[in-house]
Protein backbone atom coordinates (compact mmCIF):
# COMPACT_ATOMS: atom_id res chain seq x y z
CA UNK A 1 0.00 0.00 0.00
CA UNK A 2 1.32 3.32 -0.79
CA UNK A 3 1.02 5.12 2.80
CA UNK A 4 3.22 8.39 1.34
CA UNK A 5 2.13 10.93 -1.53
CA UNK A 6 5.91 11.48 -2.29
CA UNK A 7 8.86 9.11 -3.30
CA UNK A 8 11.03 7.40 -0.36
CA UNK A 9 13.95 9.76 -1.82
CA UNK A 10 11.96 12.94 -1.65
CA UNK A 11 10.83 11.96 2.11
CA UNK A 12 13.96 10.95 2.85
CA UNK A 13 15.27 15.02 2.16
CA UNK A 14 12.24 16.17 3.65
CA UNK A 15 12.61 14.70 7.29
CA UNK A 16 15.97 15.31 7.18
CA UNK A 17 16.96 17.52 4.84
CA UNK A 18 21.12 18.01 3.85
CA UNK A 19 22.63 21.89 4.00
CA UNK A 20 19.73 23.78 6.27
CA UNK A 21 20.75 27.35 6.98
CA UNK A 22 22.74 30.51 5.72
CA UNK A 23 26.82 30.93 4.68
CA UNK A 24 27.74 33.95 7.06
CA UNK A 25 29.56 36.60 4.01
CA UNK A 26 28.18 34.35 1.17
CA UNK A 27 30.08 35.04 -2.20
CA UNK A 28 26.66 34.19 -4.28
CA UNK A 29 22.96 34.47 -3.20
CA UNK A 30 20.21 33.52 -5.19
CA UNK A 31 16.42 34.16 -4.25
CA UNK A 32 13.37 32.83 -6.00
CA UNK A 33 9.91 32.08 -5.48
CA UNK A 34 6.44 33.96 -4.82
CA UNK A 35 4.30 34.26 -1.94
CA UNK A 36 1.11 33.47 -4.51
CA UNK A 37 1.44 29.65 -4.92
CA UNK A 38 3.89 29.66 -1.55
CA UNK A 39 7.53 28.71 -2.11
CA UNK A 40 10.44 30.30 -1.60
CA UNK A 41 13.81 29.54 -1.66
CA UNK A 42 16.88 30.98 -0.50
CA UNK A 43 20.21 29.51 -1.68
CA UNK A 44 23.90 30.64 -0.11
CA UNK A 45 27.11 29.88 -2.27
CA UNK A 46 30.84 30.37 -0.91
CA UNK A 47 33.64 29.89 -4.09
CA UNK A 48 36.60 28.96 -4.04
CA UNK A 49 38.57 28.84 -6.74
CA UNK A 50 35.96 28.79 -9.09
CA UNK A 51 34.65 25.97 -7.21
CA UNK A 52 31.11 25.95 -4.95
CA UNK A 53 33.16 25.23 -1.68
CA UNK A 54 29.99 25.29 0.45
CA UNK A 55 26.21 26.23 -0.30
CA UNK A 56 23.27 26.14 1.86
CA UNK A 57 19.22 26.67 1.54
CA UNK A 58 16.02 28.36 3.44
CA UNK A 59 12.97 27.26 1.79
CA UNK A 60 9.55 28.47 2.56
CA UNK A 61 7.06 25.94 0.97
CA UNK A 62 5.71 22.69 0.86
CA UNK A 63 7.75 19.05 1.43
CA UNK A 64 8.89 18.79 -2.67
CA UNK A 65 10.32 22.38 -2.60
CA UNK A 66 12.07 21.32 0.65
CA UNK A 67 13.01 18.28 -0.01
CA UNK A 68 14.75 19.34 -4.27
CA UNK A 69 16.17 22.80 -2.40
CA UNK A 70 18.44 20.46 0.12
CA UNK A 71 18.73 17.98 -3.00
CA UNK A 72 20.35 20.46 -5.43
CA UNK A 73 22.32 21.76 -2.75
CA UNK A 74 24.00 18.54 -2.57
CA UNK A 75 24.60 17.94 -6.52
CA UNK A 76 25.93 21.78 -6.99
CA UNK A 77 28.85 21.47 -3.90
CA UNK A 78 31.81 20.88 -5.20
CA UNK A 79 30.92 21.71 -8.70
CA UNK A 80 33.07 24.64 -10.46
CA UNK A 81 30.86 26.92 -12.16
CA UNK A 82 31.17 26.21 -15.33
CA UNK A 83 29.41 22.68 -14.02
CA UNK A 84 26.94 23.67 -11.82
CA UNK A 85 25.64 25.92 -14.77
CA UNK A 86 25.03 22.48 -16.13
CA UNK A 87 22.46 21.41 -13.88
CA UNK A 88 19.31 21.41 -15.02
CA UNK A 89 16.07 20.38 -13.05
CA UNK A 90 16.58 16.78 -14.73
CA UNK A 91 19.18 16.11 -12.77
CA UNK A 92 16.98 17.12 -9.32
CA UNK A 93 14.17 15.04 -10.77
CA UNK A 94 16.58 12.41 -11.36
CA UNK A 95 17.39 12.05 -7.54
CA UNK A 96 14.08 12.86 -6.52
CA UNK A 97 12.25 10.33 -8.51
CA UNK A 98 8.86 11.01 -9.51
CA UNK A 99 6.78 13.78 -8.74
CA UNK A 100 3.18 14.89 -9.16
CA UNK A 101 2.88 17.12 -12.16
CA UNK A 102 1.84 20.32 -10.39
CA UNK A 103 5.36 19.77 -7.98
CA UNK A 104 7.29 19.55 -10.79
CA UNK A 105 7.74 23.72 -11.20
CA UNK A 106 9.05 23.35 -7.70
CA UNK A 107 12.84 21.38 -9.40
CA UNK A 108 12.48 24.35 -11.56
CA UNK A 109 12.56 26.71 -9.23
CA UNK A 110 15.59 25.20 -7.23
CA UNK A 111 17.34 25.44 -10.35
CA UNK A 112 16.70 28.39 -10.68
CA UNK A 113 17.96 29.91 -7.24
CA UNK A 114 21.28 28.03 -8.02
CA UNK A 115 21.29 30.37 -11.62
CA UNK A 116 20.36 33.33 -9.72
CA UNK A 117 23.29 32.52 -6.76
CA UNK A 118 25.80 32.29 -9.38
CA UNK A 119 24.85 35.50 -11.14
CA UNK A 120 24.81 37.31 -7.80
CA UNK A 121 28.13 35.52 -7.65
CA UNK A 122 29.27 36.56 -10.91
CA UNK A 123 28.48 40.18 -10.88
CA UNK A 124 29.30 40.92 -7.49
CA UNK A 125 33.42 39.82 -8.04
CA UNK A 126 32.74 41.81 -11.18
CA UNK A 127 33.56 38.06 -13.73
CA UNK A 128 31.74 37.77 -17.24
CA UNK A 129 28.59 36.31 -16.83
CA UNK A 130 27.56 33.68 -19.90
CA UNK A 131 25.09 34.75 -22.24
CA UNK A 132 23.11 31.74 -21.61
CA UNK A 133 23.02 32.88 -17.77
CA UNK A 134 21.93 36.45 -18.79
CA UNK A 135 19.06 34.88 -20.51
CA UNK A 136 18.55 32.90 -17.34
CA UNK A 137 18.20 36.01 -15.13
CA UNK A 138 15.67 37.58 -17.03
CA UNK A 139 13.40 34.81 -18.04
CA UNK A 140 13.76 33.88 -13.90
CA UNK A 141 12.43 37.67 -13.46
CA UNK A 142 9.39 37.39 -15.76
CA UNK A 143 8.99 34.05 -14.70
CA UNK A 144 7.69 35.89 -11.64
CA UNK A 145 5.50 38.13 -13.48
CA UNK A 146 3.95 35.35 -15.52
CA UNK A 147 2.78 33.23 -12.57
CA UNK A 148 1.25 36.13 -10.81
CA UNK A 149 -0.91 36.32 -14.38
CA UNK A 150 -1.40 32.09 -14.49
CA UNK A 151 -4.03 32.60 -11.53
CA UNK A 152 -5.39 35.88 -13.19
CA UNK A 153 -8.63 34.13 -13.80
CA UNK A 154 -9.19 32.96 -10.12
CA UNK A 155 -7.63 36.03 -8.39
CA UNK A 156 -10.21 37.85 -10.27
CA UNK A 157 -12.88 36.12 -8.82
CA UNK A 158 -11.58 36.16 -5.49
CA UNK A 159 -11.21 40.08 -5.82
CA UNK A 160 -14.25 40.24 -6.48
CA UNK A 161 -15.49 38.04 -3.63
CA UNK A 162 -13.08 40.21 -1.65
CA UNK A 163 -14.24 43.51 -2.47
CA UNK A 164 -17.86 43.14 -2.08
CA UNK B 1 0.64 6.52 17.73
CA UNK B 2 -2.32 6.88 15.30
CA UNK B 3 -4.30 10.07 15.44
CA UNK B 4 -7.20 10.86 13.28
CA UNK B 5 -8.28 14.54 13.41
CA UNK B 6 -9.49 14.96 10.32
CA UNK B 7 -13.46 14.18 10.97
CA UNK B 8 -14.39 17.61 9.13
CA UNK B 9 -13.12 15.66 5.51
CA UNK B 10 -14.54 12.35 6.43
CA UNK B 11 -15.37 10.04 9.32
CA UNK B 12 -16.06 6.98 9.58
CA UNK B 13 -18.84 4.33 9.46
CA UNK B 14 -20.47 3.45 12.97
CA UNK B 15 -20.77 -0.24 13.25
CA UNK B 16 -24.00 0.15 13.83
CA UNK B 17 -24.78 2.00 10.67
CA UNK B 18 -23.07 -0.95 8.93
CA UNK B 19 -25.09 -3.82 10.23
CA UNK B 20 -28.18 -1.59 9.61
CA UNK B 21 -27.11 -1.05 5.90
CA UNK B 22 -25.82 -4.74 5.48
CA UNK B 23 -29.03 -6.62 4.40
CA UNK B 24 -30.19 -3.78 1.65
CA UNK B 25 -27.47 -5.02 -0.08
CA UNK B 26 -28.10 -8.46 -0.62
CA UNK B 27 -31.11 -10.23 1.17
CA UNK B 28 -32.98 -6.94 0.67
CA UNK B 29 -31.67 -5.63 -2.78
CA UNK B 30 -35.26 -4.95 -4.57
CA UNK B 31 -35.93 -1.54 -6.65
CA UNK B 32 -38.31 1.08 -4.48
CA UNK B 33 -40.44 1.57 -7.46
CA UNK B 34 -41.15 -2.66 -7.99
CA UNK B 35 -44.76 -3.46 -7.07
CA UNK B 36 -43.78 -7.58 -5.76
CA UNK B 37 -42.48 -7.93 -2.18
CA UNK B 38 -38.96 -7.34 -2.74
CA UNK B 39 -39.99 -3.68 -4.34
CA UNK B 40 -42.22 -3.10 -1.28
CA UNK B 41 -39.55 -4.03 1.29
CA UNK B 42 -37.36 -1.51 -0.20
CA UNK B 43 -39.99 1.08 -0.35
CA UNK B 44 -40.46 0.81 3.46
CA UNK B 45 -37.00 1.27 4.14
CA UNK B 46 -36.95 4.41 1.76
CA UNK B 47 -40.22 5.84 3.64
CA UNK B 48 -39.22 5.22 7.22
CA UNK B 49 -35.62 6.52 6.87
CA UNK B 50 -36.85 9.67 5.15
CA UNK B 51 -39.48 9.83 8.27
CA UNK B 52 -36.27 9.77 10.85
CA UNK B 53 -34.19 12.17 8.38
CA UNK B 54 -36.98 14.68 8.60
CA UNK B 55 -38.05 14.05 12.33
CA UNK B 56 -34.10 15.31 13.67
CA UNK B 57 -34.74 19.07 11.57
CA UNK B 58 -38.58 19.03 12.49
CA UNK B 59 -39.64 18.95 8.49
CA UNK B 60 -41.96 16.68 7.11
CA UNK B 61 -41.08 13.26 5.38
CA UNK B 62 -42.33 14.56 2.10
CA UNK B 63 -39.74 17.28 2.09
CA UNK B 64 -36.76 14.84 2.45
CA UNK B 65 -35.12 14.54 -0.93
CA UNK B 66 -32.46 11.97 -1.02
CA UNK B 67 -29.17 13.01 -3.10
CA UNK B 68 -25.56 11.19 -3.94
CA UNK B 69 -24.25 13.74 -2.00
CA UNK B 70 -23.85 17.29 -0.75
CA UNK B 71 -22.33 18.84 -3.50
CA UNK B 72 -25.64 17.19 -5.81
CA UNK B 73 -27.74 18.88 -3.29
CA UNK B 74 -25.99 22.30 -2.90
CA UNK B 75 -25.94 22.29 -7.15
CA UNK B 76 -29.62 21.15 -7.38
CA UNK B 77 -30.51 23.44 -4.96
CA UNK B 78 -28.92 26.86 -6.16
CA UNK B 79 -29.24 25.53 -9.94
CA UNK B 80 -32.53 24.05 -9.23
CA UNK B 81 -33.73 27.04 -7.68
CA UNK B 82 -32.48 29.41 -9.72
CA UNK B 83 -33.97 27.87 -13.19
CA UNK B 84 -37.28 27.42 -11.47
CA UNK B 85 -37.20 31.14 -10.37
CA UNK B 86 -35.91 32.84 -13.36
CA UNK B 87 -38.65 35.10 -14.20
CA UNK B 88 -39.16 36.67 -10.66
CA UNK B 89 -35.55 37.08 -10.43
CA UNK B 90 -32.19 36.80 -11.56
CA UNK B 91 -30.14 37.46 -8.24
CA UNK B 92 -28.63 35.38 -5.64
CA UNK B 93 -26.66 36.20 -2.21
CA UNK B 94 -24.27 33.92 -0.80
CA UNK B 95 -20.97 34.59 1.31
CA UNK B 96 -17.42 34.56 0.34
CA UNK B 97 -16.79 31.53 2.80
CA UNK B 98 -19.03 29.14 1.35
CA UNK B 99 -17.92 25.92 -0.22
CA UNK B 100 -16.87 25.06 -3.42
CA UNK B 101 -20.03 23.49 -4.31
CA UNK B 102 -22.03 26.67 -4.05
CA UNK B 103 -19.62 29.14 -5.23
CA UNK B 104 -18.71 27.11 -8.09
CA UNK B 105 -22.75 26.52 -8.64
CA UNK B 106 -22.96 30.26 -7.92
CA UNK B 107 -19.59 31.28 -10.73
CA UNK B 108 -21.83 28.98 -13.13
CA UNK B 109 -25.41 30.68 -13.17
CA UNK B 110 -23.17 34.36 -13.52
CA UNK B 111 -22.05 32.67 -16.45
CA UNK B 112 -25.77 31.64 -16.83
CA UNK B 113 -26.78 35.54 -16.98
CA UNK B 114 -27.34 35.42 -12.79
CA UNK B 115 -26.35 38.00 -11.09
CA UNK B 116 -24.65 37.08 -7.41
CA UNK B 117 -23.60 39.18 -3.97
CA UNK B 118 -20.53 37.44 -2.55
CA UNK B 119 -21.38 39.10 1.07
CA UNK B 120 -18.36 39.51 2.93
CA UNK B 121 -17.29 38.60 6.60
CA UNK B 122 -15.78 39.62 9.43
CA UNK B 123 -12.25 38.59 10.67
CA UNK B 124 -13.81 35.61 12.74
CA UNK B 125 -15.79 34.23 9.54
CA UNK B 126 -19.29 36.28 10.08
CA UNK B 127 -21.85 37.23 7.55
CA UNK B 128 -22.68 40.93 8.28
CA UNK B 129 -26.88 41.08 8.60
CA UNK B 130 -26.73 44.44 7.60
CA UNK B 131 -24.70 43.96 4.86
CA UNK B 132 -27.21 40.80 3.91
CA UNK B 133 -30.06 43.60 4.36
CA UNK B 134 -28.65 46.11 1.71
CA UNK B 135 -28.23 43.56 -0.55
CA UNK B 136 -31.56 41.96 -1.20
CA UNK B 137 -32.91 43.36 -4.11
CA UNK B 138 -36.55 42.95 -5.63
CA UNK B 139 -35.17 40.70 -7.89
CA UNK B 140 -33.33 38.61 -5.15
CA UNK B 141 -34.71 35.14 -5.42
CA UNK B 142 -32.29 32.93 -2.74
CA UNK B 143 -29.78 33.40 -0.12
CA UNK B 144 -27.44 30.73 0.82
CA UNK B 145 -25.33 31.21 3.69
CA UNK B 146 -23.95 28.15 5.45
CA UNK B 147 -24.73 26.69 8.81
CA UNK B 148 -21.13 26.57 10.16
CA UNK B 149 -18.17 26.65 7.80
CA UNK B 150 -15.99 23.68 6.83
CA UNK B 151 -12.53 25.66 7.32
CA UNK B 152 -12.58 27.32 10.58
CA UNK B 153 -15.60 26.20 12.02
CA UNK B 154 -17.41 29.57 12.65
CA UNK B 155 -21.10 29.12 13.01
CA UNK B 156 -23.08 31.29 11.38
CA UNK B 157 -26.62 33.47 12.36
CA UNK B 158 -28.79 31.29 10.07
CA UNK B 159 -31.64 31.65 12.36
CA UNK B 160 -31.68 35.91 12.15
CA UNK B 161 -30.65 35.01 7.88
CA UNK B 162 -33.97 33.10 7.71
CA UNK B 163 -36.00 35.63 9.92
CA UNK B 164 -34.48 37.97 7.49
CA UNK B 165 -35.33 36.55 4.17
CA UNK B 166 -38.65 35.36 5.40
CA UNK B 167 -39.74 38.89 6.19
CA UNK B 168 -39.05 39.83 2.21
CA UNK B 169 -40.04 36.51 1.13
CA UNK B 170 -37.04 35.49 -0.08
CA UNK B 171 -35.82 31.87 -0.31
CA UNK B 172 -33.03 30.72 1.86
CA UNK B 173 -31.11 28.17 1.33
CA UNK B 174 -28.48 26.86 4.36
CA UNK B 175 -25.16 24.24 3.88
CA UNK B 176 -25.82 22.45 6.72
CA UNK B 177 -23.22 19.69 6.13
CA UNK B 178 -20.85 20.74 9.02
CA UNK B 179 -23.26 21.04 11.36
CA UNK B 180 -25.83 18.62 10.64
CA UNK B 181 -25.85 15.94 13.78
CA UNK B 182 -23.25 18.19 15.48
CA UNK B 183 -26.07 21.04 15.95
CA UNK B 184 -29.36 21.24 16.57
CA UNK B 185 -31.52 22.22 13.59
CA UNK B 186 -35.03 23.22 13.61
CA UNK B 187 -36.10 24.37 9.86
CA UNK B 188 -39.27 25.88 11.37
CA UNK B 189 -37.46 28.06 14.13
CA UNK B 190 -34.80 28.90 11.93
CA UNK B 191 -37.09 29.62 9.15
CA UNK B 192 -34.84 27.34 6.49
CA UNK B 193 -36.49 27.00 2.92
CA UNK B 194 -33.87 24.77 1.88
CA UNK B 195 -31.11 22.39 3.50
CA UNK B 196 -28.19 20.52 2.40
CA UNK B 197 -26.43 17.64 4.31
CA UNK B 198 -24.46 14.75 3.70
CA UNK B 199 -23.81 11.05 5.39
CA UNK B 200 -20.49 10.95 5.80
CA UNK B 201 -19.85 13.53 7.83
CA UNK B 202 -21.34 12.01 10.57
CA UNK B 203 -20.57 8.18 10.58
CA UNK B 204 -22.51 7.46 7.65
CA UNK B 205 -21.29 6.02 4.25
CA UNK B 206 -20.39 8.08 1.40
CA UNK B 207 -21.95 8.29 -1.68
CA UNK B 208 -25.37 9.79 0.18
CA UNK B 209 -26.84 13.03 0.85
CA UNK B 210 -30.26 14.39 1.18
CA UNK B 211 -31.87 17.94 0.91
CA UNK B 212 -34.46 19.61 2.41
CA UNK B 213 -37.34 21.41 0.26
CA UNK B 214 -39.64 22.97 2.17
CA UNK B 215 -43.46 22.14 0.82
CA UNK B 216 -44.52 24.21 -2.33
CA UNK B 217 -41.20 25.57 -3.09
CA UNK B 218 -40.71 25.84 -6.90
CA UNK B 219 -37.43 23.99 -7.56
CA UNK B 220 -36.37 22.24 -10.94
CA UNK B 221 -34.50 18.56 -11.08
CA UNK B 222 -31.46 18.30 -11.89
CA UNK B 223 -31.49 14.41 -12.38
CA UNK B 224 -34.81 13.86 -15.05
CA UNK B 225 -35.95 10.57 -15.35
CA UNK B 226 -38.29 7.96 -13.84
CA UNK B 227 -39.78 10.61 -11.26
CA UNK B 228 -38.06 9.10 -7.60
CA UNK B 229 -37.80 11.17 -5.30
CA UNK B 230 -41.06 13.62 -5.84
CA UNK B 231 -39.79 13.97 -9.62
CA UNK B 232 -36.85 16.01 -7.93
CA UNK B 233 -34.55 13.20 -8.38
CA UNK B 234 -34.92 10.54 -10.57
CA UNK B 235 -32.33 7.44 -10.50
CA UNK B 236 -32.74 4.38 -8.37
CA UNK B 237 -32.62 4.46 -4.74
CA UNK B 238 -29.55 3.61 -3.01
CA UNK B 239 -31.65 1.91 -0.17
CA UNK B 240 -28.22 0.71 1.15
CA UNK B 241 -27.15 4.24 1.66
CA UNK B 242 -30.52 5.90 2.52
CA UNK B 243 -31.19 3.56 5.02
CA UNK B 244 -27.48 3.79 6.40
CA UNK B 245 -27.76 7.60 6.75
CA UNK B 246 -31.19 7.48 8.55
CA UNK B 247 -29.62 5.15 10.98
CA UNK B 248 -26.71 7.87 11.61
CA UNK B 249 -29.09 10.33 11.63
CA UNK B 250 -30.93 8.37 14.35
CA UNK B 251 -27.37 7.50 16.68
CA UNK B 252 -26.49 10.93 16.31
CA UNK B 253 -29.95 12.39 17.99
CA UNK B 254 -28.57 10.26 21.05
CA UNK B 255 -25.10 11.08 21.12
CA UNK B 256 -25.03 14.97 20.00
CA UNK B 257 -25.58 16.42 23.18
CA UNK B 258 -23.11 14.81 25.04
CA UNK B 259 -20.47 14.59 22.64
CA UNK B 260 -20.78 18.39 21.93
CA UNK B 261 -19.81 18.60 25.49
CA UNK B 262 -16.94 16.77 25.46
CA UNK B 263 -15.89 17.79 22.29
CA UNK B 264 -15.73 21.50 23.47
CA UNK B 265 -13.65 20.71 25.90
CA UNK B 266 -11.23 18.62 24.25
CA UNK B 267 -11.09 21.50 21.44
CA UNK B 268 -10.39 23.99 24.15
CA UNK B 269 -8.50 22.04 25.89
CA UNK B 270 -6.20 21.55 22.43
CA UNK B 271 -6.77 25.56 21.71
CA UNK B 272 -5.28 26.58 24.74
CA UNK B 273 -2.23 24.80 24.71
CA UNK B 274 -1.32 24.59 20.93
CA UNK B 275 -1.61 28.81 21.18
CA UNK B 276 1.40 28.75 23.56
CA UNK B 277 3.37 27.70 20.00
CA UNK B 278 5.44 31.00 19.54
CA UNK B 279 3.80 32.87 16.25
CA UNK B 280 0.63 30.83 16.09
CA UNK B 281 -3.10 32.30 15.93
CA UNK B 282 -6.25 30.89 16.03
CA UNK B 283 -8.60 31.18 13.18
CA UNK B 284 -12.33 31.85 13.28
CA UNK B 285 -14.59 32.52 16.44
CA UNK B 286 -13.37 31.88 19.98
CA UNK B 287 -16.78 30.92 20.66
CA UNK B 288 -19.59 30.54 18.07
CA UNK B 289 -17.21 27.40 16.14
CA UNK B 290 -18.26 23.66 15.83
CA UNK B 291 -17.74 21.67 18.45
CA UNK B 292 -15.38 19.97 16.91
CA UNK B 293 -13.22 22.17 14.78
CA UNK B 294 -9.91 23.56 15.77
CA UNK B 295 -8.06 25.89 12.86
CA UNK B 296 -4.86 27.68 13.07
CA UNK B 297 -1.86 29.57 11.49
CA UNK B 298 1.34 29.50 12.10
CA UNK B 299 4.07 31.69 11.10
CA UNK B 300 7.00 30.84 8.88
CA UNK B 301 6.03 27.80 7.72
CA UNK B 302 4.21 26.18 5.29
CA UNK B 303 0.86 23.98 5.49
CA UNK B 304 1.54 21.23 3.47
CA UNK B 305 4.63 20.50 4.15
CA UNK B 306 3.23 20.13 7.92
CA UNK B 307 0.51 17.69 6.88
CA UNK B 308 3.24 15.29 6.00
CA UNK B 309 5.42 15.91 9.03
CA UNK B 310 2.15 15.16 11.47
CA UNK B 311 1.39 11.99 9.45
CA UNK B 312 5.08 11.08 10.00
CA UNK B 313 4.04 11.45 13.42
CA UNK B 314 0.59 9.48 12.85
CA UNK B 315 -1.32 12.26 13.01
CA UNK B 316 -4.18 13.54 10.13
CA UNK B 317 -4.98 16.58 9.53
CA UNK B 318 -5.79 19.38 7.01
CA UNK B 319 -4.15 22.84 5.61
CA UNK B 320 -5.76 25.74 3.55
CA UNK B 321 -2.04 26.13 1.66
CA UNK B 322 -1.88 26.87 -1.66
CA UNK B 323 0.81 23.60 -1.88
CA UNK B 324 -2.06 21.23 -0.68
CA UNK B 325 -4.71 22.54 -3.64
CA UNK B 326 -5.03 21.39 -7.01
CA UNK B 327 -4.86 25.65 -8.11
CA UNK B 328 -1.81 26.36 -5.95
CA UNK B 329 -4.09 29.35 -4.70
CA UNK B 330 -4.64 29.22 -0.87
CA UNK B 331 -8.07 28.87 0.61
CA UNK B 332 -10.27 31.31 -0.15
CA UNK B 333 -11.92 31.43 2.97
CA UNK B 334 -8.81 32.20 5.25
CA UNK B 335 -8.64 34.73 2.81
CA UNK B 336 -12.06 36.26 3.11
CA UNK B 337 -11.46 36.51 6.69
CA UNK B 338 -8.27 38.72 6.11
CA UNK B 339 -5.13 36.27 5.95
CA UNK B 340 -2.44 37.30 3.52
CA UNK B 341 -1.23 34.70 1.41
CA UNK B 342 2.25 33.93 3.48
CA UNK B 343 -0.60 33.24 6.69
CA UNK B 344 -3.11 31.32 5.14
CA UNK B 345 0.00 29.11 3.78
CA UNK B 346 1.05 28.08 7.60
CA UNK B 347 -2.68 26.89 8.63
CA UNK B 348 -4.01 23.50 10.18
CA UNK B 349 -7.02 22.68 10.50
CA UNK B 350 -7.64 20.12 13.34
CA UNK B 351 -10.83 18.44 13.40
CA UNK B 352 -12.45 15.64 16.24
CA UNK B 353 -14.75 13.51 16.27
CA UNK B 354 -17.20 10.76 18.38
CA UNK B 355 -14.12 8.87 18.57
CA UNK B 356 -11.14 11.18 19.75
CA UNK B 357 -10.19 10.84 23.35
CA UNK B 358 -7.67 12.53 25.67
CA UNK B 359 -5.12 11.01 25.24
CA UNK B 360 -5.25 11.78 21.47
CA UNK B 361 -5.16 14.93 22.20
CA UNK B 362 -2.53 15.20 24.29
CA UNK B 363 0.22 13.65 21.90
CA UNK B 364 -0.85 15.80 19.45
CA UNK B 365 -0.23 19.13 21.81
CA UNK B 366 3.18 17.33 22.80
CA UNK B 367 4.02 16.66 19.08
CA UNK B 368 3.35 19.81 17.07
CA UNK B 369 5.60 22.25 18.88
CA UNK B 370 7.85 19.87 17.71
CA UNK B 371 7.11 19.60 14.45
CA UNK B 372 6.80 23.31 13.55
CA UNK B 373 9.93 24.01 14.87
CA UNK B 374 11.75 21.58 12.99
CA UNK B 375 9.98 23.15 9.78
CA UNK B 376 10.80 26.92 11.29
CA UNK B 377 14.93 25.62 11.02
CA UNK B 378 14.52 25.18 7.78
CA UNK B 379 12.70 28.35 6.69
CA UNK B 380 14.02 31.64 5.62
CA UNK B 381 11.61 33.84 7.24
CA UNK B 382 12.02 32.97 11.01
CA UNK B 383 11.69 36.38 12.50
CA UNK B 384 11.57 38.44 9.47
CA UNK B 385 7.92 39.09 9.89
CA UNK B 386 6.12 40.07 12.50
Amino acid sequence: MKTSLYSKEVMKYFKHPKNVGTIKNPDGIGRVGNMTCGDIMELYIKVKDNKIVDIKFQTFGCVVALAVSSMLTEIAKGKTIEEALKITNKDILKKSGPVPPIKIHCSFLAADALYEAIYNYLSKSKKTIPSNLKKEHERILNNLKQVEGTHKEFTEFEEKILRK
Amino acid sequence: MKVYLDYAATTPLDPMVLEAMKPYFYKKFGNSMSLHSWGLEAKKALEESRETVARFMSANPEEVIFTGSATESINFVIKGIAFANKEKGKHIITSAIEHHAVLESCKWLEKQGFEVTYLPVDKYGLVDLEKLKNSIKNNTILVSIMHANNEIGTIEPIEEIGRICKEKDILFHTDAVQSFGKLPIDVEKMNIDLLSLSAHKFYGPKGVGATFVRKGTNIDPLLHGGGHEFGLRSSTENIAGVVGLAEAVRLRTKEMKSEAIKLTKLRDHLIKNVLKIENSHLNGHPIKRLPNNANFWFAFIEGEALIIQLDSCGIAASTGSACSSATLEPSHVLQAIGLKHEEAHGSLRLSLGKYTNKTEIDYTIKTLPKVVENLRKVSPFKGKWK
